[in-house]
């Protein structure tokens, strides 16, 4: 016969149990956190290493010398990227806001499915094809390779990304919080714009820093747009350069100089993108209310 | 169902008081120009969810400058019931009503009528506190002003101050009107609905279950506010609680779901008689404890 147990005998046996599966799962997390995070500081530790030593004030404040002259910086690239990846987010992301609201607050409704279906089109779409699109939108037509045509490709590529985030932002915007702007007679166009966009607006700006990062390192949309310049131009119909087209060009050269000069510029690259991210995360933490 | 006869006769008297008065408010004791109480009368009204009716042919009349009390167990549709008068259940994916609800004579769901117009006229409070989530305590007060664009600073301190103190909030947050309305407790949170319900001055106000969450002595105070409302404005309120319902409102109406869980108004009364004296075996059985 089986002695009886009493209650503290089983909750001590699965107290043991517990703790035992709570050590293990709690030790699985860890290492895959572990895995998840050793590629990224490996490529940043290896970014910093090779990058710093041509990292130096020349990068920023001068143009590309001739082949095989070393020295030199990018600037034209980095005045070429702020430009085209400020003037692609500033296109895109209204656009790709407005479709993620329609997809989202209409859906249901035959163009809300329509939206959402090409938007998941576009994300799937190469960029490399976008840009072989914008060649033909903008390239051919106006005979000049541009700041404009890139933007442009860029744009189209950024809609994706912030109208998908847009989209399931706002659909973790709970229904009382709608139905209490109703019950105001607020009617619905405001109640999205004045209740229901704010109350997702962190998580709609996380994906626009999503978004700038990646148009911000695109290089193959920018091949048959924006082309690349060795000089600083700001003409939105001229060629201009661009972080990553100069980074290609560079990494992909003979020389050591130019090897030593996208590493610095990868480095410079990821700089923005991390810095851009960090000041959009303060702004948004400073806006939203807390205590006095 | 039993529409009571003597109902009429106690409107009477009702309306024999003069349509504009001063109310007052909290402790300021302003006088106010009202206008004069609203009327509802529903009139074979039937709601659905998808093809699921959850309502069926419900008629009463909401008196105006009267609390009414709408009873039942859970499920019965008494949250369904009241949302169909602010025509707040079609904004529910699939919901639907049939029937007619006239307010002061004309059907909100007449043809060409605004649910936003209806809305302004007849507010809410939810079972559940919903504030805004992104606004702060002071800015959820007035959120019904601010959202139609009244920007006078003045007014919008003056009406938040004076919601807040009705719904028996002030002197628990008027140190941190700058807080987020969503790091209140419960309880306060709903006190915080009810002021944003009442800083619009609506006609009719509907409040469901809004004292399900609130402590003995807020309780009391939204009780009371409900009565002081009431001598402007006409209040439906739903309740679980038997003494509420019959300390605080004028007529009771009882909802029982049966058999098909769709629900149906069993009695109608003043509250007094419904008490005391219920012509329905199944209200007995209902406020004397014995089902629901
Ligand atoms: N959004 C919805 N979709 C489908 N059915 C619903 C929905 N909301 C409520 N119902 C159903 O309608 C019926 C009435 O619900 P309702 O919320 O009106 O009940 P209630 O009387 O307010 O209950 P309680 O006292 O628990 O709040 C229930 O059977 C419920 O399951
Ligand atoms: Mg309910």
């Amino acid at each position: 016969m089986t002695p009886a147990l009493t209650g503290a005998d089983i909750r001590g046996r699965h107290l043991r149990r517990r703790q035992a599966r709570d050590r293990l799962m709690r030790a699985l997390l860890w290492c895959s956190a572990l895995a998840a995070v050793t590629p990224l500081l490996l490529l940043l530790m290896f970014v910093v290493r090779e990058g710093l030593p041509a990292f130096r004030p020349s990068l920023f404040t001068e143009v590309p010398r001739p082949l095989g002259e070393s020295g030199g910086g990018v600037k034209p690239a980095v005045v070429g990227s702020l430009i085209m990846v400020g003037l692609g987010t500033f296109i895109g992301v209204p656009i790709a806001i407005l479709a993620g609201v329609y997809a989202r607050e209409y859906a249901g409704s035959r163009l809300a499915t329509v939206i959402r279906f090409l938007i998941d089109v576009l994300a799937g779409v190469p960029s490399i094809t976008i840009g072989l699109f914008v060649y033909g939108l903008l390239v051919a037509p106006m005979h000049t390779f541009s700041g404009l045509a890139g933007a442009v490709a860029l744009a189209i590529l950024i809609v994706p990304t912030v109208a998908r985030v847009t989209d399931e932002m706002l659909a973790l915007v709970p229904r009382s919080v709608r139905e209490a702007a109703y019950a105001l007679g607020v009617p619905r166009w405001k109640t999205i714009a004045r209740v229901v966009l704010p109350s997702a607006k962190v998580g709609i700006a996380t994906g626009v820093v999503l978004g700038v990062a990646r148009i911000a390192g695109e290089t193959a949309p920018l091949l048959f747009t924006a082309l690349g310049n060795r000089t600083v131009s700001t003409s939105l119909v001229r060629p201009m350069d661009a972080l990553p087209l100069r980074i290609y060009v560079y990494a992909t050269g003979p020389y050591r100089s130019w090897h030593q000069q996208a590493w610095a510029a990868s480095l410079l690259l990821v700089l923005l993108v991390l810095g851009f991210s960090l000041i959009t995360r303060l702004l948004l933490r400073r806006r939203a209310p807390g205590p006095d | 169902m039993a529409q009571d006869p003597s109902a009429p006769a106690a409107v009477t008297e009702q309306q024999a008081i003069p349509l504009v008065r001063g109310v007052a408010f909290g402790e300021q004791e302003a006088p106010r120009v009202s206008q004069a109480a609203t009327r509802l009368d529903v009139a074979n009204l039937h709601a659905y969810y998808g093809a699921r009716p959850a309502l069926r042919d419900v008629s009463l009349t909401v008196w105006p400058n009267s609390v009414t009390a709408i009873i039942g167990p859970s499920g019965c549709g008494k949250s369904t019931f009241i949302r169909c008068l602010n025509r707040l259940h079609e904004v529910t994916p699939g919901a639907r009503v049939e029937g007619r609800v006239l307010l002061d004579g004309d059907d909100i769901y007449g043809a060409g009528v605004d649910p936003v117009v209806v809305r302004q006229r007849v507010g809410m409070v939810f079972q559940r506190p919903n504030p805004f989530p992104t606004m702060s305590i002071f800015d959820n007060a007035v959120a019904g002003l601010k959202l139609a664009g009244i920007r006078n600073r003045e007014l919008l301190r003056e009406v938040a101050e004076r919601s807040l103190r009705r719904a028996a909030l002030w002197d628990e947050v008027k140190d941190k009107l700058h807080a987020a309305g969503g790091a209140l407790s419960g309880g306060q949170q709903q006190r915080l609905c009810i002021a944003r319900a009442i800083a619009v001055e609506p006609e009719v106000v509907l409040m469901d279950e809004p004292a399900s969450s609130l402590d003995p002595m807020s309780t009391l105070k939204i009780e009371e506010l409900m009565r002081e409302l009431a001598t402007s404005f006409t209040i439906v309120i739903v309740t679980h609680n038997m003494q509420q319902a019959a300390r605080v409102s004028d007529y009771t109406a009882f909802l029982l779901a049966g058999e098909e869980r769709v629900g149906e108004l069993i009695e109608y009364g003043p509250t007094a008689r419904i008490f005391t004296n219920p012509r329905d075996p199944r209200t007995e059985q209902y406020i004397t404890g014995r089902f629901g």
